[in-house]
């Protein structure tokens, strides 16, 4: 064996083994975070933590529970408003790509994926909370919901688009409309991926923060209704990680281990209803 | 050229016999459908100059011609499929029993003139659901079950998916697949069944069915299929069109353009010196 080939041979080896190497890196991150969170977490997140209200200052104890409820009333709203949006435009860019529209549509979608929250948060907040002049769950869901739009539209886009052409000509040629053939075999050939896009959006934006800071504000108390602020549960990691207080530290770690249980879960899931097959067999 | 609106039937059809034969070639032809004058484009480029001919009613017209001849083309025409192609325009008229069909409502005419295409195409749903697509999406209420098996046994699947009506289509084979595609195509009752090179993707079993169905449905059904097998054009059809480059140069009674064709060109093809 020659240098030459001893080198190339080393050089190989050496690249190879670096790739593996930033691959661990990659993946040992999440379980990094997760390890650390329970390991300063765990210990708090008891029954008490889902069912009780905060202690007040200087009692040890107590729970989230409102920043919980808070969160789902949040993230429910956030639905409510970015999976039609994103859904329905979806179904526009699938069915008129390649039109000028469609390319301002797509680019403005992709351009507002890329905008920082924390300014759809002051948007947000010119929007639905000054004009009320108070801070409320609406506002909150609000400036989710926002997020929720460009991350539906452009995901689901991608799986009307993968529905084969031949399907669709299948339909209109027995006299489906345009609009039939998407509601009866476009939509339903693609809902799995669909449904996976929403759940992903869902997790994506069940983590924000900045754009809650000041549309829904936080509250140590139950929040009725959706017109007064309420407590989330990143907020509440936020509030409680930058006070002075031990015991609100160990709060924050198990609320943030709750979170992260709950986005990996809604993940797990959405991997699931993927794996099982997109409907369509691509033939 | 050769092309004119109606296949040169004179040469095959005796000019003298009884009234019964005479009633008979009139019947012949009636024509289901009439193509004049259509010159098709894709953006500037032209792909179908000048076609005129007739679709008889209740026989099969074959489309024959090397690839990119443009039959697929005018097959997808004649059901205006041609318009969910982003820059395609028609020129020229098409009737059908009569009337245009360019200045038609497009659902409804696709109702009447039916398509099967290429590769079987069957919706992931269920065998039942995709033979009751058509009648369920026309707005039929009861009897669709009626419907589906009446449309299964016209397409000679009933026998082989009776006792499996409610499994997915995509687990029947890729024969299969294609008759329950011209199951689903005749459930909606068309007029005519437009055929794209409907055996291309099958084995010779299977093409060998449909080949048979097609002559069987034609009792029922007026039938324009393309194909590049012209073994298959000599065995199901009536009439067969010869095109080249986007011209019709011969439409004559099938076996009048395979035994003495009157172009030279549909010779050379036929007997394999090109395509």
């Amino acid at each position: 064996m020659n240098a030459r080939l001893r080198w190339r041979k080393f050089v190989s080896a050496f690249m190879l083994s670096m790739t593996g190497i930033c691959a661990l890196v990659a993946v040992s991150a999440l379980f990094f975070i997760l390890g650390y969170l329970v390991f300063h977490g765990g210990a708090s997140v008891s029954w008490n933590f889902f069912t009780r209200l905060p202690a007040p200052v200087g009692e040890t104890g107590g729970g989230m529970a409102n920043a919980i409820v808070g969160s789902a009333k949040l993230l429910f709203l956030a639905t409510l408003i970015g999976v039609p949006v994103g859904f329905f435009g979806a179904i526009y860019l699938a069915e008129f790509s390649g039109t000028a529209t469609a390319f301002v549509v797509r680019y403005a979608a992709d351009l507002l994926n890329g905008v920082p929250s924390i300014v759809i948060g002051i948007f947000a907040y010119t929007l639905a909370v000054l004009p009320f002049k108070h801070f409320s769950t609406f506002a909150g869901g609000f400036a989710l919901g926002l997020m929720m739009i460009p991350i539906t539209l452009r995901s689901t886009e991608e799986f009307l688009r993968s529905v084969p052409v031949s399907l669709r000509e299948g339909a209109m040629a027995l006299g489906a409309s345009k609009w039939k053939t998407i509601a009866t075999v476009i939509v339903p050939s693609a809902y799995r991926g669909i449904l996976t896009t929403v759940l992903l959006a869902f997790a994506r934006v069940a983590g924000e923060t900045a754009p809650l800071l000041f549309t829904a504000l936080g509250n140590r108390f139950w929040s009725p209704g959706w017109r007064q602020p309420t407590a989330s549960l990143p907020v509440a990691i936020y509030n409680y990680a930058i006070s002075p207080y031990e015991d609100w530290h160990r709060q924050a770690w198990a609320a943030g281990l709750v979170l992260l249980g709950l986005i990996l879960i809604v993940n797990i899931v959405a991997r699931g209803i993927l794996a099982r097959g997109i409907a369509v067999s691509r033939s | 050229m050769h092309a004119s609106v109606r296949p040169a039937v004179s040469v095959n059809i005796p000019s003298t016999g009884t009234n019964n034969a005479a009633r008979e070639s009139a019947a012949a032809l009636a024509m289901r459908m009439t193509v004049s004058k259509v010159n098709f484009f894709y953006g500037s480029k032209q792909t179908l100059f000048d076609i005129s001919m007739g679709i008889a009613t209740n026989k099969v017209t074959a489309l024959i011609g090397p690839s990119g001849c443009g039959k697929s083309t005018l097959l997808r025409t004649l059901n205006r499929m041609h318009e969910t192609v982003r820059d395609a325009r028609l020129e020229g008229e098409i009737l059908l029993d009569g009337k245009n069909i360019l200045s038609q409502d497009v659902t409804s005419l696709r109702r009447r003139v039916g398509m099967v295409f290429q590769r079987p195409n069957p919706f992931p749903k269920s065998i039942f659901d995709n033979v009751a697509y058509g009648p369920r999406i026309n707005g039929a209420k009861g009897l669709i079950a009626e419907s589906v098996e009446k449309s299964l046994r016209r397409a000679a699947l009933w026998d082989e998916v009776k006792d499996y009506l409610h499994k997915s289509a995509y687990e029947l084979s890729g024969g299969q697949q294609q008759r329950l595609c011209i199951a689903r195509a005749l459930a909606v009752d068309p007029e005519v069944l437009l055929l794209d090179e409907p055996c291309s993707a099958l084995d010779p079993i299977s093409t060998a069915k449909i080949e048979e169905l097609l002559v069987q449905l034609k009792e029922s059904c007026t039938i324009v299929t393309v194909t590049h097998n012209m073994q298959q054009a000599a065995r199901v059809s009536d009439f067969t069109a010869f095109l080249l480059i986007g011209q019709l140069i011969e439409f004559s009674p099938t076996p009048q353009l395979f035994t003495t064709p009157g172009d030279p060109r549909t010779e050379a093809y036929i007997t394999g010196r090109f395509g």
